[in-house]
């Protein structure tokens, strides 16, 4: 009885020992994993399915032999059913508006951000975070609202006749309070990257908390915020619905705040809400200034993580 | 009460350190003479961090954190209504288990604290002399403007006791400040101390008995009671008394590698 | 030399003294820090009070026909029945026949007929609106002011946010407007959006977590997908007007389906657009929610024995599934507030029939919202705030899921 337990056992060992374990195809898995290979690099072709796309009509554009990179670069008027193909009137709007949020967002996200990472007891973050990202998830089309029908009235009464209904500064104001968050949010981590040690070293030599914030961890911290500050100027150039609606409805080629003018994403809003044939100068317009639109927040974009990754390393 | 010129730098008495409800340190009652280097050691979590923390008032940044007792420097506790922690940290110095340059130049890891405690002097001279004091100079005196962290760790160490002396603190405290640090470094920061002692009181944390026996005139031993786990001094004398002829017999055991 | 150095630093009241400089100093600069946040919040109270104070508050309007020419009941007492035969009685038959033939009248709701009633019959014509604050505060005043210039003119306090504003699809005059198209072209290009980006990204986080080996095709995909979340969202529309709806318009406008009176601009067409906008967002995050599954477990399975599929699909996912949740919540409320692609794309603007299928025309909900609020009345401004407050209560909705599925699902590691 015992002897055949045992022989049983044996012979079990022996079937597993002749388990090949020689390396098997398992078609299944190899399926899977070329299935999940093609998901991740489907990205790569959204990437080329823009450049290639926003490349082929902005080429159908600068074709055209009317057109020419100097008229493109020098004209300051902006309309190509007539002729006028200066971008300066779009890219002076895009950059007005993109400047007067950045002087917004970078001070009071920074500041928020010190706060945030260096003052707040748990209980204030808290309350203080939600905030911010209750601001950072309102949909840009009710920034334009309120740009339009809550600060545009309140800076009529202050500039009175100088200041146009709809008007640069508005949006740009707005566009600031929309990016803080993110701002906030960008500086805040590198803030908090920075190593506890480096606060304490500071404390030990009789530092205040605003000696330790101001002169030890933010400059620490500012290829972080730089990055932030980069991102935040590319989300601001991108931005389009609050221009859109409160900066104004045709090219100006003008940087005065109080004055309307149309940025690049706004005039391809409206353009192309419009009936919009193929095939004409209007259409591949349009796709020459998303080229340049995705050109320059891309590199925008590729230098702030190469920022932030340089950044992580430093501390790791 | 210990008057302005006697003999004690720092006393405490019936210190206790909280961490919440938690009684971390317990019962401390020391008398750190004046210019003497006076170690802490004891096993692993038994709050010899938490009580050298406690002097300079660095726990004031654990929100948990609070204490029971007193802690007198020339008389005054410095746990005291009206105290500035600011100001007790501008007197009392610290130097950490990792050296935690500022990420500036040499140079400026030492103007930076004496510049926010209103020092009026010559900045050159103040940088140069407490460079010297740390034994630093030779080494760096030609790259003062480049980066403290292009420091090895030692160097970094050395610049970390520098900008401490830079401000001229009566005490410094210092937190094994040689553990992470290779042999050699280690001797160099040990000599270091000794020509420090001449001015300063100081008073280290160590693992290494070798190094507490070899530095230091006194010594506390502390240990962790078996069932709050509250850490508190069980033995303080004279180094040499401590290593060689202790009172307590837990005392006998870790010095002699026997604990635990 | 010690003591004469030390008398460089200021001792005694003197360290006093600039010790409290200092501590002024910070605290002007704390109050400096406070006070950004406080702009924050009092940025976001403003934005919502101001949207709140549009959608509420008085109305003058007046009858071009008096109510009482059609029935002798009071408007508000009428019955369905009661709607119908004077629909029926008054309207023109071609009218009547029109309406009939979009939906069968008998089968149409109260609210429906009383919007009818006073759309085409009573006609009526909102003269001014005032804003909820000036409505409270200044009641006395706006019915003077309202007396004087519109002495035809009924004033009522009323809410534009109402459950007929739900249910009624769009109409040129605000006073009969109603969002129910455009949150069904909303939840369509949701759907759509989600259906597309959701397996694909998951599916490349996967791949980028738990396969990829580390190598130059590896981080390029990784960089790429990265910036791809930072490319402005009108670039997307633009790239799905030219791939979706005017490459691809055989496929998006179900003509190739036998789908005819149709081309490009459909729902299909922006809901894929939104699916490659909202792609990048949910693999990132699907990515977090895979790094956060420790190692120890993804180990345990293949010491089992199990494939890396197996360790995949059966511990990593189920435990990495409430973060993937989440953050395609997140996706879904960027793709539900995104205007601009949309416009791009061809969103209609004006449209009331309902989208049933893939290839139907469409409106959304923040399409409606810039439509109305760029419109010059303040009767359409009143509805565009109506419409926010629809949306963001869509946004919180969604988010307080989002909290509340991270709370229940608390990883127990
Ligand atoms: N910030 C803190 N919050 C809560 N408890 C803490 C904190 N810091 C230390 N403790 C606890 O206090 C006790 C003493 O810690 P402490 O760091 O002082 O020990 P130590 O003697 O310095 O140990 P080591 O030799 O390992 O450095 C430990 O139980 C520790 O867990
Ligand atoms: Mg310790």
């Amino acid at each position: 009885m015992k002897e055949e337990a045992l022989k049983i056992k044996t012979v079990d060992v022996k079937s597993f020992r002749q388990v090949d374990l020689k390396k098997k195809t398992r078609v299944g898995e190899s399926l899977i994993q070329i299935l999940l290979f093609m998901a991740g690099v489907l990205s790569i072709f959204t990437t080329i399915a823009i450049v290639y796309e926003l490349g082929k009509e902005a080429m159908l554009f600068f074709g055209d032999p009317d057109v020419t990179l100097v008229k493109f670069f020098t004209m300051t008027r902006w309309q190509p059913g007539i002729g006028q193909y200066g971008i300066a009137a779009l890219v002076s709007a895009t950059l007005t508006t993109s400047f007067i949020a950045i002087l917004i967002a970078l001070p009071l996200g920074l500041a928020s951000a010190v706060y945030l990472s260096e003052y707040a007891s748990p209980k204030a973050r808290g309350v203080l975070k939600p905030v911010l990202e209750i601001l950072a998830g309102i949909p840009t089309v009710v920034y334009g609202y309120f740009a339009l029908l809550f600060v545009t009235p309140i800076l009529k009464t202050i500039f009175e006749d100088r200041i146009q209904v709809y008007n640069m500064l508005s949006a740009g104001l707005v566009m600031g309070i929309m990016i803080l968050p993110l701002i906030a949010s960008m500086s805040e981590d590198a803030l908090s990257a920075v190593p506890r040690a480096l606060r304490e070293g500071a404390y030990a030599m009789g530092a205040t908390r605003l000696e330790t914030s101001l002169q030890i961890v933010v400059p620490a911290a500012l290829s972080g915020i730089g990055a932030a500050v980069i991102v935040g100027v590319s989300r601001a150039v991108g931005e389009t619905m609050i221009v859109a609606v409160a900066a104004g409805a045709g090219p100006n080629f003008s940087f005065n705040p109080l004055d309307a003018a149309e940025t690049m994403t706004g005039h391809i809003a409206r353009i192309s809400g419009g009936d919009l044939s193929y095939n004409t100068i209007d259409y591949t317009s349009l796709f020459a200034i998303a080229l340049m639109l995705f050109l320059v927040t891309l590199v925008l974009n590729l230098i702030s993580q190469w920022i932030v990754n340089r950044f992580r390393e430093k501390y790791e | 009460m210990q008057s302005e010129n006697g003999k004690y730098a720092i006393e405490t008495k019936n210190l206790s350190i909280f961490y919440g409800a938690f009684e971390a340190v317990k019962d401390v009652d020391l008398q750190i003479e004046k210019q003497k280097i006076t170690a802490i050691i004891g096993p692993s979590g038994c709050g010899k961090s938490t009580l050298l923390r406690a002097f300079n008032r660095m726990n004031d940044f654990v929100v948990t954190s609070h204490v029971k007792g007193e802690i007198l420097m020339h008389g005054t506790n410095l746990y005291g209504r009206g105290i500035d922690p600011v100001e007790v940290r501008r007197r009392i110095g610290m130097v950490f288990q990792k050296p935690n340059p500022f990420p500036k130049s040499i140079y400026e890891n030492i103007a930076w604290g004496a510049r926010i405690n209103g020092f009026k002097g010559d900045m050159d001279e103040l940088v140069e002399a407490s460079l010297r004091g740390a034994a630093l100079w030779d080494e760096v005196k030609d790259k003062l403007k480049e980066s403290a962290y292009a420091l090895s760790g030692g160097q970094q160490q050395r610049l970390c006791i520098a900008r401490t002396i830079a401000i001229q603190p009566e005490i410094i405290l210092m937190d094994e400040p040689a553990s992470a640090l290779d042999p050699i470094s280690t001797l160099r920061i040990e000599e270091l101390m000794q020509e420090l002692k001449k001015n300063y009181t100081i008073i280290i944390v160590t693992h290494n008995m070798q190094q507490a026996a070899r530095v230091s005139d006194y010594t506390a031993m502390m240990m962790l009671y078996e069932d709050t786990r509250s850490g508190t001094v069980i033995e303080f004398d004279a180094t040499n008394r401590i290593f060689t002829n202790p009172k307590d017999k837990r005392t006998e055991d870790y010095v002699t590698g026997r604990f635990g | 030399m010690m003591n004469q150095r030390r008398a460089h630093f200021p001792e005694g009241t003197d360290f006093f003294a600039s010790l409290q400089t200092r501590y002024r100093v910070a605290a002007i600069w704390q109050s400096l820090f406070l006070s950004a946040l406080l702009i924050a919040i009092i940025s976001l109270t403003a934005l919502l009070y101001n949207v709140v104070d549009g959608a509420f508050g008085y109305v003058a309007y007046d009858y071009k026909k008096d109510p009482a020419t059609f029935t002798s009941i009071p408007v508000n007492e009428l019955t369905k029945d009661d709607l119908l035969i004077i629909l029926k009685e008054n309207l023109s038959s071609g009218a009547y026949n029109k309406l009939d033939d979009e939906k069968k009248m008998e089968t149409r709701s109260h609210a429906d007929l009383y919007v009818l009633f006073l759309e085409r019959l009573v006609q009526i014509d909102t003269k001014a609106t005032w804003s909820m604050t000036d409505s409270l505060l200044r009641g006395a005043e706006i019915r003077t002011e309202a007396a004087e210039k519109y002495p035809d003119a009924q004033l009522e306090f009323r809410s534009w946010l109402t459950p007929q504003f739900l249910a009624t699809p769009m109409s040129s005059k605000a006073e009969f407007a109603g969002v129910r198209t455009a949150i069904l072209g909303s939840l369509w290009l949701v759907g759509i959006a989600i259906l597309f980006a959701l397996p694909i990204g998951v599916g490349a986080a996967v791949y980028l977590q738990e396969y990829a080996p580390k190598n130059w095709l590896t981080s390029i995909i990784q960089t790429n997908i990265n910036n791809l979340a930072g490319v402005p969202s009108i670039v997307y529309g633009m790239l799905g007007l030219a791939v979706f709806v005017r490459t691809l318009e055989a496929l998006t406008s179900g003509s190739a389906f036998g789908i005819t009176d149709s081309n490009g601009r459909t729902v299909l067409s922006a809901g894929l657009t939104m699916g490659i906008l909202v792609l990048p967002l949910i693999i990132i995050n699907a990515q977090e929610a895979i790094k956060a599954v420790p190692d120890s477990l993804r180990q345990a399975a293949f010491g089992v024995g199990a494939t890396r599929w197996q360790t995949v699909w059966h511990h990593v996912l189920p435990n990495a599934l409430p973060g993937i949740l989440t953050g395609s919540i997140l996706a879904v409320s960027r793709a539900l507030g995104e205007t601009a692609p949309l416009i791009v794309v061809g969103a209609s603007t004006f449209i009331s029939i309902d989208p049933n299928n893939p290839f139907s025309k469409f409106t959304a909900l923040p399409i409606q919202i810039y439509n109305w609020t760029t419109r010059p009345q303040s009767e359409f401004h009143a509805i565009a705030a109506s419409a926010i407050i629809v949306l963001l209560v869509m946004l919180l909705t969604l988010n307080a899921t989002a909290i509340l599925l991270r709370n229940r699902f608390q990883r127990r590691y």
